[in-house]
């Protein structure tokens, strides 16, 4: 019987290695796996390379591991929320790398990366600093920014409810970048709020089809809404 | 500047909502773009779309309603109106991206002449965020600017050349400031209207860069 379940947060990242990519799903709070991110910090890996649109707050999650000198780079769109210190001090230490790419851009190399293809032409950038150092190619009279597609070893992703099979449902605006980094890590690991027997979830609700997961967790939270 | 000359940043929102129609698809930048989502109303059929997944966003909700699963781009608490929906973020660019969104509302340092966009990193600071900014910018039908006329120092935040870092070229179409509503022409910038209390002498002393001014509005 396929059964994708682990049994602890400890065993959900375990593999997670020293200088490992990392893709961490998420919009501020909302579809961050935090709990999963805990369990990084613990497990006590370091040089990492994260992924995501966010580098964290305050001091938790991604923040977490930059205060604790678990990160070599970012590669985000947004580092700067308000009380995010931790990757701004990183970062003008040079402790941390910080790769900027913008938000569509981002979603879209981690698809590619996901989906086999071989990077993304996209007009988001052109003719700024944004695009300084990337190839510029020209296609049917248009000029686009060539960005190269993002895979990951671990993507570490938020969801609702999963099957044992791995199949993933997203509550509200938890989806974010969280189906996509499913699709791009070799190893892809959901925490989720609920588990349930295979034939529970209706096909027609399955966001992230079970073949992208690896490891489903459960973690109780506590109820914040 | 005196509080009976212009218009406040309510009513540049309110001027805005003006040139808005029933069953555009719209985005609000952070900033003064966000004021708007408080004067919609559902009969008035504009959708609002959040970068981080949401078509239908909603004002925000009294404090024991909030949902972390619904925010906006800000990643303040919001609501769903009848109607929202939720989607992942390559489908919410693609929306953006793709030329399907019809106004997308966003603030800025400056905007040039050829409407030129700056509006995620002041000049020589390390660390910025861009977000969603140069995705919106270059995908939107039509990029609509909110904005002071001049900076707290008084300097021109329209110009010949942006001296920020840009977000986008020769993207914004319209601007709308404290002191007059401008549009972005082939032929560069054409005075559209004037808040109450300026004259055209004033908002051309207050803009680095030609301004046309049809008979219309004055000239």
């Amino acid at each position: 019987m396929i059964d994708k379940t682990v049994p602890s947060l400890e065993a959900a990242v375990q593999g997670l290695d020293d200088g490992m990519v990392v893709m961490v799903g998420g919009f501020g709070d909302s579809g961050t796996p935090h709990e999963l991110l805990n369990a990084v910090l613990e497990r006590g890996c370091r040089d990492l390379t994260i992924i995501s649109n966010n580098a964290g707050d305050g001091d938790r999650g991604i923040a977490a591991l930059i205060l604790h000198h678990r990160v070599r780079k970012v590669i985000c769109s947004f580092p700067t929320t308000a009380h995010n210190h931790a990757v701004r001090e990183a970062v003008e230490r040079g402790e941390v790398e910080l790769e900027l790419r913008p938000q569509g851009t981002l979603a879209e190399c981690i698809r590619a990366g996901g989906a086999g293809l071989g990077g993304v032409l996209t007009p988001t950038g052109l003719d700024t600093e944004l695009a300084e150092g990337k190839p510029v190619y020209e296609l049917d009279g248009r000029r686009y920014v060539v960005e190269r597609p993002l895979r990951a070893d671990f993507a570490l992703v938020r969801g609702w409810r999963a099957d044992r099979w791995g199949n993933v449902v997203y509550r509200y605006a938890q989806q974010n970048f969280n189906p996509l980094m499913a699709m791009a890590g070799r190893c892809t690991v959901v925490q989720v709020d609920h588990v349930h027997e295979v034939g529970e979830i209706d096909p027609m609700h399955v966001h992230t089809p079970g073949i992208f997961v690896d490891r489903v967790v459960r973690v109780e939270r506590e109820v914040r809404r | 500047m005196s509080a009976t000359r212009g218009w406040t940043e309510a009513e540049i929102a309110r001027r805005v909502l003006a040139d808005l129609w029933e069953g555009a698809y719209v985005n609000l930048g952070i900033g003064m773009p966000l004021l708007l989502n408080e004067l919609l109303t559902p009969e008035m059929g504009i959708i609002l779309h959040s970068e981080n997944g949401i078509l239908g966003m909603g004002p925000a909700p009294p404090p024991d309603r909030r949902d972390d699963d619904i925010v906006d781009a800000g990643k303040a608490h919001v609501t769903l109106i009848p109607g929202a929906s939720v989607f992942h973020s390559a489908d919410s660019f693609a929306m953006l991206r793709g030329g399907h969104l019809d106004v997308a509302l966003l603030g800025a340092y400056q905007v040039s002449m050829r409407g030129d966009l700056a509006n995620w990193k002041r000049p020589g600071q390390r660390i910025a965020g861009v977000g969603g900014a140069a995705d919106i910018s270059v995908g939107a039908r039509r990029v609509w600017v909110m904005m002071r006329h001049l900076t707290r120092d008084g300097e021109p935040r329209l110009v010949r050349e942006c001296t920020f870092p840009l977000t986008a070229r020769g993207v914004v179409r319209r601007v709308y400031t404290d002191m007059a509503v401008v549009d972005v022409t082939p032929e560069g910038l054409r005075l559209a209207e004037l808040a109450p209390g300026y004259t055209v002498a004033d908002v051309v002393a207050a803009t680095d860069a030609p301004l046309a001014v049809p008979e219309s509005v004055g000239g």
